[in-house]
């Protein structure tokens, strides 16, 4: 019994030393709006990574940045600001839309509207291209047979 | 006229890449262009007992150039910046950035002091309020403490004639 009192606390030993990240925050709710806002805010070290994921010297600076600014009692959007004044818009993976991202935002409407216009010039073209023919009465005949399977050999 | 048409096509795209492949994309606009230069107050490198604050260099132009003896594109740009302070145009300031005051001193030693003051910045605080993200970093500011320029990355001889040296004398002028 007393062995496995002491491997039991063994076992708990294991867990206390196995805690993930120190700089992290006491408070778990903190903890989580901290890694919520640094993951839609852009590393500028490592650009296709957001500050949550990074382990660049800069990004774990800035990490800490925000984690002590929650602390102090900023809301999201001051601290996105604070971020967006030092980095500009370029640290946001959802930029504001304004008219310097007025591109980046309408773009890609533009880009459909232009294939649809393209699309709807073509069909009318391609429409324009075939004459209507009136079938006669021996076409009809004959598609019929075609469809009837008795094509191939006979009419030809 | 129709043959032509992937053509054409193709040219543009090709256009579109050639441009996309010219572009440095570590180079973000700086949202501090035109606005004051962030304040800060910081002990300097030699002697650590006395400071250097923002205020003190109002009503010059000067250059705020951040280094660090751990930046690799630091030593490309450092004999750039010697050169340019033999000839006293222009006084530079240092940033020195998350470095040690030991590796910093020894760094300058060995390849020159082109700063007429370098400041300590340890944990990098006042790099975060002028948004620096990738050392060397360079920028101009005006006698009313405006930011007029940055640069992302080395300076070199050519910037340094194309881009900051106008910009000085239009400043001043």
């Amino acid at each position: 019994m007393k062995i496995l009192f002491a491997f039991a606390l063994l076992l708990m030993c294991a867990l206390c030393v196995a805690r993930e990240a120190p700089p992290a925050a006491d408070d778990p709710v903190l903890e989580k709006r901290v890694v919520k806002l640094t993951s839609e805010l852009r590393c500028l070290v490592c650009q296709n990574q957001p500050l949550a994921d990074s382990h660049a010297d800069l990004a774990i600076d800035l990490k800490n940045q925000v984690r002590s600014q929650m602390e102090a009692g900023k809301s999201d959007a001051e601290i996105r600001d604070y971020m967006v004044a030092r980095y500009g818009d370029f640290v946001l993976y959802d930029p504001p839309f304004k008219s310097t991202t007025l591109l980046l935002w309408a773009g890609p409407f533009a880009l459909l509207l232009v294939g649809l216009l393209g699309l709807a010039l073509y069909l009318r073209g391609r429409r324009r291209r075939l004459p209507d023919v009136e079938l006669t009465a021996a076409d009809h005949e004959r598609a019929q047979e075609l469809l009837r399977g008795r094509s191939g050999e006979e009419t030809r | 006229m129709k043959r032509f048409l992937p053509l054409g096509i193709f040219l543009l795209l090709a256009v579109f890449l050639a441009v996309g492949l010219g572009l440095n994309p570590r180079e973000v606009p700086s949202p501090l262009i035109g606005k004051a230069a962030p304040a800060f107050r910081l002990p300097q490198l030699q002697e650590p007992a006395r400071t250097l604050g923002s205020e003190d260099l109002k009503g010059k132009v000067w250059i705020l150039n951040v280094w660090a003896s751990w930046c690799v594109a630091c030593l490309e740009e450092h004999p750039v910046l010697v050169d340019f302070s033999r000839q006293n145009l222009l006084p530079i300031y240092g940033l020195n950035y998350k470095d040690t005051r030991a590796d910093a001193l020894a760094w300058l030693a060995r390849h020159g002091n082109p700063y007429t003051l370098s400041m300590q910045d340890g944990d990098g605080r006042v790099g975060i309020d002028y948004g620096v993200y990738g050392v060397p970093e360079t920028y101009v500011i005006d006698g009313n403490g405006i930011i007029r320029y940055k640069r992302i990355g080395p300076v070199t001889v050519q910037i340094l004639q194309e881009k900051i040296l106008p910009l000085v004398k239009q400043l001043r002028g």
